[in-house]
């Protein structure tokens, strides 16, 4: 029973795992992979070079940039989607008319596939045409650069991202409110408890499991979060939106000749920060008696 | 729709709790924050619905709709690769659901029941897995595709997509699994049922709820991927819609009007499916991710 489950988890991802790694050692690239042409079957001619890969990419300036902005990145994405995912959870868990409204409206954009939404959103910050820009038009606002200058397309980015994530932590977050028992809050009304006092000692602690388990998920979506970036600037203007996982594809599927060797090693060491960012975490909710 | 709020707790009628009676500045306040919110959470949608039906030249126009039009969707339908893409896509997602729920639950199944050597590193790797950005499985699973000829076959993502959803989904199903009192084991063991024969004929029916919940994320997930189609799949004919909505607004070519109609028709199958999931999502993700 518990062999063969094994075995495709090994195959399916073991393999490319360690294969993965293998390849961030050589100087694999896109002329010395085995490959077919026509008729002709090529051997691959690639060689094992250690450590080379991660010496060059480490002490290359790019990968740092990239890790700098990925890190402004993530921090924004899941600071602003937690915030506003915990407000608006907030004002939905009370008695209300036109809840179910509201809380429908709010998860629509989780329904949409996210290339979709980020197609869409091409079409809004459209910097000649995009209904943004007609609306600041009419206001008498100058039009704005949203994909074609390095800080716009950041804060666009980061803003299409907020818009796909809230909906996820509001609903999570929501099912924490309404597991807290109201007699808690009733308790400490007596006590004369103010909102924001009740908030802090009651709802913050009471929602302390949920949140955890999210902010790490989000963390680490958002930190691997292809689409977005890819499809919204493709990494532009220049490299400016680039994070690390955009541009280890971009090594490997987008410049020429493709450079297999080092996208793996970009790939490896993504890998690396992320489990340090997972294991660092976990320590830090234990210490403060969290039993996950 | 009214009928979700049933399993969770009312709020007592406001009056009988003091926290819920609200001033009327406060209650609009709160209306209007919330109004905000949904107009801003439905908006690009809506909008992407409306430029559907415009005329192609207008897709950029402000207005509503002044001439409404089936022309974008006829012409996507008709003139395009669409219809193929739409096919590729359902039969590699069909694909991927069915036996990445079957994988998964079995795996789920094994995690949650038997003690076995190695079973800690196992869980740890499924839940690494998650984290696993594209990055680190693209360029070892591409050359792996590459070396067994599965490039631009259905096959090669269909392996592919199952390494993105398997891990996840046997994490949740363990969850489920774990929901399950063991004694109904017991007794299929009892009634001369091999192992597989009481997961498969006593344990599965019960654990329906989370197959579904399995179902729809691999459906969901592998609807909406991009980086992986983008990579494997080439030639207009082998495109995924992921791939394919590509081609209609890229660096040369900008049409807005295809890219409306095609994305409405992608958006609306994923979307009703999420209807039904959404609520067993979210609780499918926390009992996964906290249970562990």
């Amino acid at each position: 029973m518990v062999a063969p489950v094994v075995l495709v988890i090994g195959v399916i991802i073991g393999y490319p795992l360690v294969r993965g790694v293998f390849l961030s050692l050589t100087d694999a690239n896109e002329a010395n992979v085995e490959r077919n042409i026509g008729v002709n079957h090529l051997p691959a001619t690639y060689k094992f070079t250690g450590l080379d890969n991660y010496k060059a990419v480490l002490t290359d300036g790019v990968f740092w940039d990239r890790l700098g902005w990925t890190v402004v990145w993530t921090v924004g994405c899941v600071g602003l989607t937690f915030l506003i995912g915990l407000t608006l959870a907030n004002m939905l868990n009370r008695t209300l008319r036109g809840r179910t409204f509201y809380r429908l409206a709010l998860i629509l954009p989780w329904a949409i596939p996210a290339f979709i939404s980020v197609f869409t959103w091409r079409m809004l910050y459209n910097e000649k045409n995009g209904i943004l820009n007609k609306l600041l038009a009419g206001g008498g606002i100058d039009a704005v650069p949203w994909l074609n200058d390095p800080t716009w397309a950041k804060l666009s980015v980061i803003a299409v991202n907020v818009w796909l994530g809230v909906p996820f932590m509001l609903v999570a977050l929501l099912g924490g409110l309404t597991s807290i028992p109201g007699e808690l809050y009733e308790a400490a009304e007596m006590d004369g408890a103010g909102p924001w006092q009740r908030f802090r000692n009651i709802t913050m602690p009471g929602l302390r499991a949920v949140s955890s388990t999210v902010i790490l998920l989000s963390t680490i979506w958002t930190f691997n979060m292809f689409p977005v970036i890819f499809l919204l600037t493709r990494g532009g203007p220049g490299d400016a939106t680039e994070i690390l996982v955009t541009y280890a594809y971009r090594l490997s599927f987008v410049d020429s000749p493709r450079n297999f060797s080092e996208s793996a090693a970009w790939g490896v060491l993504i890998l690396v920060l992320l489990s340090v960012v997972a294991v660092v975490y976990r320590r830090a909710l234990r210490k403060q008696g969290e039993v996950w | 729709m009214t009928r979700k709020h049933d399993d969770r707790v009312r709020p007592a009628p406001a009056g009988t709790r003091k926290r819920n009676q609200r001033s009327r500045p406060a209650s609009v306040g709160l209306h209007a924050a919330l109004a905000v919110a949904a107009v801003v959470a439905v908006f690009p949608p809506l909008w992407l619905l409306i430029t559907s039906f415009k005329p192609r030249n207008d897709a950029f126009s402000t207005g509503i709709v002044t001439h409404f039009t089936f022309a974008n969707y006829t012409h996507v339908l008709a003139d395009t690769e669409f219809l193929t893409w739409f096919k590729n896509s359902v039969v590699v997602v069909g694909l991927t659901t069915v036996l990445g729920v079957f994988i998964a639950a079995t795996t789920g199944y094994a995690v949650s029941r038997f003690r076995f050597p190695g079973m800690r590193p196992l869980m740890w790797l499924l839940l690494i897995t998650q984290m696993f950005p594209v990055a680190v499985l693209i360029v070892p699973l591409y050359n792996l595709m590459a070396t067994l000829g599965l490039l631009n076959q259905p096959a090669g993502l269909v392996i592919t997509y199952l390494t993105i959803a398997v891990p996840f989904c046997a994490w949740m199903m363990k969850g489920f699994f774990d929901t399950i009192p063991v004694e109904i084991d017991e007794s299929g063991r009892v009634d001369g049922l091999n192992p597989f024969g009481t997961f498969w004929r006593l344990v599965l029916p019960l654990a329906r709820p989370g197959l579904a919940v399995t179902g729809f994320y691999t459906f969901v997930t592998a609807w909406a991927e991009v980086a992986y189609a983008s990579a494997f799949m080439t030639g207009e004919e082998n495109l995924t819609l992921a791939g394919g909505l590509q081609t209609f607004v890229n660096q040369y070519t900008n049409d807005w009007g295809s890219m409306t109609a095609a994305a409405v028709i992608i958006a609306v199958p994923a979307a009703l499916v999420f209807a039904f999931a959404q609520r067993h999502l979210v609780a499918g993700l926390t009992a996964g991710t906290t249970k562990g």
